[in-house]
């Protein structure tokens, strides 16, 4: 990883090797990980969900479940990650909490919106209706909403709105179980988890590489966007004290 | 336990001493909720017959829309003279002004409800008072879920610009379970024969939720009140 934050400006001759290096380092990673992904989700798993057996009522239509669950099982992870970052920021009010907050909710957005685009495009040809009141997909949209929520206040709430970020992320994450539970008695229609250990053994195996791709995406683009967070702080930082020096000088 | 306790008892009657005085929130919350229930009866009473199950979906968006409406006018009183920042100065447990708050919203709601219960089972022909025990279990622990998590970001948003948009844009996601507790409860219990297991059911998931988000809020409020 890089360098810890300097609140002080550097001096000319130490900021060029120490920035270059530092970037050139987790560079390398990232794109030693960023092709590892792109060779399982781009090359293997699409000749994998290829050659996977045909659902015997649903045929074809059945695929998009590769990555409609991938997504799915990515969301909710997504969001457990972010309630806990969130947790641990209110209480130990450190930034670095709250840039993984700010990062798993905007991932938690992203992964429920492709399980949002993905249900209702494979519910229209299982269930012949586009969007049904069912138990998983209301209590996905339910998920989506507390972080889209979550996101709004971020963008909106003024100072002190990364708190109240984190403190949604926190009751969402806690709400997860309820929301589940008071949905999944009020409708049902999607099949129970259990659907996966009775999976035929050619689809299974397809679908643990599919959600294996998605987690692994999942931590890069964390990672990345983490770091990204911290990159942009430094810089502020580093705007401040050169803004300062000028006004002293 | 027992300052604790009089700070809350402290801080919830100030906040009855005040609305008694004025009578400002109950009043104008009473008559946001008769309209907002008159604003559903025209758009649901079609030939002078009512949808199915119509009564319980609008009382409990009733209570949601006046709920918020309550809260934010509540934080908006202790906003206008930065009063908030004095009772966080309190010697006090921070807790126990969360405590304080909660109780004086939950007892303005309440008083608030005595009114839109009766009206709503008399606009729309619902037996809302035959089970009062069970109706008024669902009410009083649906009103204090909402009010448990609405304290707290109420008064996280007490000092933010947009706060009479977010605050909505925050609890209602974050309270769908009480909602939908609250409506099929509701609609087990209107239903003939009432449903009486379902109704109990609703009303245990309302207890567990309430417990969880109150001391999760207990929990939180000091960190996430300090600036």
């Amino acid at each position: 990883m890089a360098s810890t934050p300097n609140l002080q400006l550097p001096t000319p001759d130490t900021r060029g090797p120490t920035a270059t290096g530092g970037t050139a380092r987790l560079g390398v990673g990232v794109w030693a990980l960023g092709i590892a992904i792109g060779a399982l989700l781009f090359v293997m798993t699409p000749r994998m969900i290829a050659l996977a057996p045909y659902e015997s009522t649903m045929g074809l239509v059945q695929k998009i479940f590769y990555y409609h669950a991938p997504s799915g099982i990515t969301m909710f992870l997504s969001a457990f990650v972010a309630g806990i970052a969130g947790l641990l920021y209110i209480f130990k009010r450190q930034p670095r909490y709250d840039r993984m907050c700010l990062a798993a909710s905007e991932l938690t957005v992203l992964f429920g919106a492709m399980v949002l685009i993905t249900g209702p495009l494979w519910a229209r040809k299982a269930w012949g209706v586009w969007w049904d009141w069912d138990a998983r997909l209301t209590s996905s949209l339910l998920l989506w909403m507390m972080f889209v929520a979550c996101l709004l206040v971020r963008r909106y709430g003024g100072p002190g709105g990364e708190r109240l970020g984190a403190a949604i992320a926190a009751f969402g994450m806690v709400n997860v179980p309820f929301v589940y539970v008071s949905v999944n008695i009020w409708r049902t229609l999607h099949p129970k988890t259990t659907v996966v250990p009775s999976l035929a053994p050619g689809m299974r195996g397809v679908f643990w590489i599919c959600t294996l791709g998605f987690v692994v995406l999942y931590t890069l683009l964390l990672t990345t966007r983490a770091r990204l967070e911290r990159q942009r702080a430094m810089a502020e930082d580093l705007h401040l004290a050169l803004e300062e020096r000028s006004t002293q000088s | 336990m027992r300052p604790f306790l009089t700070a809350a008892w402290l801080i919830a009657r100030k906040d009855l001493t005040v609305e008694v005085r004025s009578r400002e929130i109950v009043a104008t919350t009473v008559f946001f909720a008769v309209s907002c229930t008159l604003v559903f009866a025209f758009s649901l009473v079609q030939e002078g017959r009512t949808v199915v199950d119509a009564a319980a979906g609008l009382l409990w968006i009733a209570i949601a829309f006046s709920g918020t409406l309550a809260l934010g006018r509540t934080f908006e009183r202790e906003r206008f003279n930065d009063t908030l920042r004095a009772l966080m100065l309190a010697p006090s447990d921070r807790p126990a002004i969360y405590v304080g708050k909660l109780l004086g919203i939950l007892a303005m709601l309440l008083a608030v409800e005595l009114v839109l219960v009766p009206l709503v089972g008399l606009l729309f022909q619902a037996p809302l008072l035959a089970h009062p025990g069970l109706i008024g279990a669902l009410v009083l622990l649906g009103t204090l879920g909402f009010c448990a998590v609405g304290t707290l970001f109420a008064a996280m948003l007490v000092r933010t610009r947009s706060r009479d948009v977010l605050l909505p844009v925050v609890l209602y996601p974050l309270t769908i379970p009480v909602i939908i507790a609250g409506v099929r409860g509701t609609v087990a219990v209107l239903a003939s024969p009432p449903d009486l297991a379902m109704a109990q059911f609703w009303i245990g998931l309302l207890a567990s939720f309430d417990a969880v988000f109150i001391l999760l809020a207990l929990w939180t409020f000091e960190p996430v009140m300090t600036e």
